[in-house]
């Protein structure tokens, strides 16, 4: 029996193996330039040199690939976002923890933002997901994606204050630095 | 500065210099991907084995030992000429 069913899997591969091939090659083909991007705006890397960008777009792949055939008309971009977003929110957490702090500054755009605003602000700016799904990608609640969010755009367009805003604590931080930011963002043009 | 401009900036930030894909990612990925499957398709097999031999080591089981039979009575001994 497990012969016969190793059978019937065997026979369908064979056809579906070359066809799932060329979906994917031109799936890559077009989306692998854009989701690399994202990679190293998550990794914040340098664009140039971004070793570990270029394993998470790899790992995410080759998830898709394997569930090529059952994407039942899913989206296969959207799958290996998720995917790519849920490998590095979960390496973030084993990799930085609390040492985040005593880390030298990667040396990408996004470097001086810890990862988990990264992920917020690359994907809700960046890859254009709504705010709630973002906040379901990530098991957050949507307000905090939102003050994350805002965080990171205060942080990235008044680069000066950046050490005013990561002292103080989240909701009040982001609260405040918007108002100062807006402040003196208005003075500034 | 409003939140409009502020979020358009910042897209411009995160807009600029997309790096360029390298030329194993695909193969790469393919031979991940094709390693997954198998690795997949192994663990779906032995669980199935697995599956199978319980369901054959039972049905040999309740055949043999037929625990639905009452058992014959060990207390009351024989009664005979009644």
């Amino acid at each position: 029996m497990i012969a016969w069913a190793g059978g019937v899997v065997r026979d369908r591969r064979a056809p579906h193996g070359t066809h799932r091939d060329r979906g994917f090659e031109a799936f890559v083909a077009g989306a692998a330039g854009r989701l690399l991007h994202t990679a190293t705006l998550l990794t914040a890397e340098d664009p140039q040199h971004n070793p570990r960008a270029c394993h998470l777009l790899t790992l995410a792949l080759a998830d898709t690939y394997a569930g090529w055939d059952r994407l039942r008309g899913d989206d296969p971009y959207d799958r290996t976002r998720q995917y790519l977003a849920g490998r590095f929110a979960r390496e973030a957490w084993h990799r930085y923890g609390r040492l985040s702090r005593t880390r030298r500054r990667p040396p990408g755009v996004l470097g001086a933002l810890a990862p988990h605003e990264r992920l917020a602000l690359v994907l809700r700016l960046h890859e254009g997901v709504a705010e709630e799904q973002t906040a379901a990608l990530l098991g957050l609640p949507a307000e905090r994606v939102r003050v994350l969010c805002d965080r990171a755009v205060s942080r990235l367009t008044h680069p000066a204050r950046r050490p005013a805003t990561a002292v103080d604590g989240p909701g009040a931080g982001a609260g405040g630095s918007g108002a100062v930011a807006g402040g003196s963002g208005a003075v500034a043009s | 500065m409003n939140r409009a401009e502020q979020e358009a900036a910042v897209r411009r930030i995160l807009d600029q210099d997309p790096p360029q894909v390298p030329a194993g990612l695909y193969a790469d990925a393919v031979r991940r991907g094709t390693r997954l499957l198998r690795r997949r398709t192994l663990a779906r097999r032995t669980l199935w084995l697995l599956l199978l031999t319980a369901a054959v080591a039972f049905a040999v089981w309740a055949l043999t030992v037929r625990p639905w039979v009452q058992p014959p009575s060990q207390t009351t001994p024989p009664v005979p000429g009644w």
